[in-house]
């Protein structure tokens, strides 16, 4: 055949992949068709949903006049606990670090946690396992977890604590228990936990001696008592009705109410839960604050936010919205160490890679934090660890001033949602802020 | 009664829970203030709540939710009926009902006994963490729900799915059981077992009165120890 009478070549179409059937979606079709088991990861929710980048601050301008940056004050101090509690706790910054377990997280890393806290003057919190030493001794501040499984809850801890927080949900899972993998389930951890060691170990879903507000309320009447009215309590909700969880965390006694967005990370849930239920952290502070103005409690009870807290301007933004305080979970073990990308090698052996690494029920975290293998965490050095995320801390704060300074505000706490603008429409109608050079405001007006 | 032994009267018409539980916590080690008698509890909450030293409490009538709770070394009697989770994470010590208890009797109590003379609602033993439950009469609904350790002994019947999800806790119940729970089975009554009823007979005082062998043992199969989904049907 010559040149002539060969046919025209016919363009050929690309190969197209789905947009409904991405990658990610077919291996995971193709995991569970293999194991019959659902996925289960540590962190929060991974997809996109509308947050804190969504907005901006305005700054001063004419009519708003700044602060000067290192020479006017701009406070970040923060009292927790002052509606009922005879010892509130006073915090230099309103960043908290969230409840993380022993148990999920090693010794070395609660230990961290609780030194870098306490160089910054703020809180940390134990988690579904029980109180460790590492912990309350490095921990100036420590809130003490009441969880429904009430691993190693016991009133001899309870007096050490700070203050107690009544865990009815967390934002990665609202609904859901918790889930320890035999792996993790070591000597120690089963101890404190009274279970065999090495099982698959499951934390309840819902408190075993109350449901209910009205039951919730007498519960909080009976930690009060047994702690004599000296102890904060706060109860944390994961980000599902925040108006209506919040008001009756409030009606129930509550002094400080904890609301944690969909970007809450947890040791260990079905990626679908994690992905599925809970609403993002930007769409619940709006109406968690407009539940305590309703109730005349604002600023009263106060409001601590927590879901995908990254840096200083989300807790400017969080702040500005109403929050009183955030806590930081995923972002301060960042600071430690997790997902660096000196590690990526190793957690690419685990099938994985640096940034990516969510496999933390596994026990097999290279760096040492979401692990209780002896080895593995010898690899965190605590006081190294701990200095890195007390530096976090004071970035951030000095952050969160930065901008309110630029605000006019002579207090973290002034910025208000005037001070913010959107710049799409999901997170104006979230936020409660107008779009960016507009006064619309979606949403406002409808039902909540 | 022995005559040194100090005793208080706290009306509870007249003083608060607040009062009471206060003076109570006030007490150390080795205090000689070791019997008070309480009077007109009218189902008040969290009577004798986060006790801590070994005194001897009397609450005559009844109680409402988490008399006793996180009892430690104290010793509780309620003369009347309880109210939801009496005994409630108990460390130590003895919690005794002298009627009937309502749901959650000994939730998470991870030490001492807890005896109730009359019936407990449901989810009696709840979580429970290492103490020993004696119940005279029967247990309510999925009691005894992912008990991890210590003891049950019911003389009456239980309701259903008793023992769901249960780790290492021992249930023995002398009656008929309505159902039993995800991976709780019944399991060979041996001599330890007949020991260790002997001993709480004798906490509820009816050493001589009962044979253990009237008791049919249950515990976990330990067939969802480990998560497989060949099992998922079970949960």
């Amino acid at each position: 055949m010559n040149e002539h009478t060969k046919p025209p070549a016919i363009p050929a179409t690309l190969p197209r992949e789905s947009a409904t059937f991405d990658a990610y979606t077919m291996s995971e079709i193709r995991r569970a068709a293999a194991t019959g088991i659902y996925d289960i990861r540590g962190a929060g929710a991974k997809r996109k949903v509308p947050h804190f980048d969504d907005l901006l601050f305005l700054g001063a301008s004419i009519s708003r006049y700044p602060l000067e940056g290192y020479r006017e004050k701009c406070g970040t101090d923060v009292v927790l606990g002052t509606r009922f509690a005879k010892k509130p706790i006073e915090l230099k910054t309103p960043v908290t670090i969230a409840g993380m377990s022993f148990g999920s997280l090693s010794g070395p890393a609660k230990e961290a946690l609780g030194r870098g806290a306490t160089a910054m003057g703020t809180s940390t919190t134990t988690g579904d396992g029980g109180m460790t030493q590492e912990e309350r001794g490095h921990s100036k501040t420590l809130v003490y977890q009441y969880l429904p499984s009430r691993y190693g809850m016991n009133p001899d801890d309870i007096r050490k604590a700070d203050a107690i927080e009544v865990v009815v949900g967390q934002g990665a899972k609202p609904g859901g228990g918790g889930m320890l993998l035999g792996q993790k389930i070591s000597k120690r951890v089963a101890g404190m936990r009274n279970l065999p060691e090495g099982i698959d170990q499951r934390s309840a879903c819902r408190h075993p001696d109350w449901t209910g507000p009205d039951d919730l309320e007498i519960k909080i009447e009976e930690l009060r008592e047994i702690t004599d009215w000296e102890k904060p309590i706060y109860v944390k909700v994961g980000a599902a009705r925040p108006y209506y969880d919040t008001a009756l965390a409030v009606k129930a006694g509550a002094d400080v109410v904890v609301v944690d967005g969909m970007q809450g990370g947890t040791a260990a849930t079905q990626e679908v839960f994690i992905e599925h239920v809970g609403i993002p952290t930007l769409a619940a502070i709006r109406n968690a604050v407009r539940a305590l103005q309703d109730l005349g409690m604002h600023r009263k009870v106060q409001l601590i936010v927590s879901g995908g807290i990254r840096n200083g301007a989300d807790v400017a933004k969080a702040l500005a919205l109403g929050a009183d305080a955030v806590a930081i979970g995923t972002a301060a073990l960042i600071a430690l160490g997790d997902n660096d990308p000196s590690l990526d090698e190793e957690y690419r052996k685990l099938g994985s890679r640096a940034g990516a690494y969510d496999d933390w029920h596994e026990g097999r975290d290279p760096a040492g934090i979401t692990t209780q293998d002896p080895e593995l965490m010898k690899r965190l050095d605590p006081e190294k660890a701990g200095r890195r995320l007390a530096n976090f801390l004071a970035v951030m704060t000095l952050e969160a001033q930065t901008i309110a300074r630029a605000c006019g505000k002579s207090h973290v706490h002034n910025l208000e949602p005037e001070d913010l603008v959107a710049l799409t429409i999901e997170a104006a109608a979230m936020a409660q802020v107008p779009i960016a050079g507009t006064d619309w405001v979606p949403g406002v007006g409808g039902r909540f | 009664m022995n005559a040194n032994v100090e005793t208080h009267a706290i009306d509870l018409a007249s003083s608060s829970v607040r009062e009471l539980n206060s003076a109570l916590h006030a007490l150390k080690e080795g205090s000689n203030a070791s019997l008070w008698r309480i009077a007109n509890p009218r189902g008040l909450h969290s009577i004798a709540a986060g006790l801590d030293a070994p005194v001897t409490v009397e609450v005559d009538g009844p109680v409402g939710y988490y008399c006793g709770g996180m009892n430690k070394q104290a010793t509780v009697i309620v003369r009347g009926a309880a109210g939801v989770g009496v005994g409630e994470n108990m460390m130590s010590g003895l919690v005794h009902v002298e009627g009937d208890a309502s749901q959650a009797a000994g939730a998470t109590a991870h030490g001492g006994t807890l005896l109730i003379e009359g019936n407990a609602a449901a989810r009696c033993g709840i979580s429970m963490k290492g103490v020993d439950i004696i119940v005279k009469g029967s247990v309510g609904h999925m009691s005894a729900f992912m008990a991890q350790s210590g003891s049950m002994v019911v003389f009456g019947d239980a309701g259903e799915a008793l023992g769901d999800s249960i780790y290492e806790a021992r249930l023995y119940v002398r009656g008929s059981v309505t159902s039993l729970g995800a991976d709780c089975i019944e399991k060979e009554l041996r001599d330890e077992h007949k020991k260790e009823l002997f001993e709480r007979f004798k906490t509820a005082g009816v050493s001589g009165q009962i044979d253990p062998s009237e008791f049919k043992r249950y515990g976990s199969g330990r067939t969802l120890y480990h998560f497989h989904v060949d099992n998922a049907s079970a949960y």
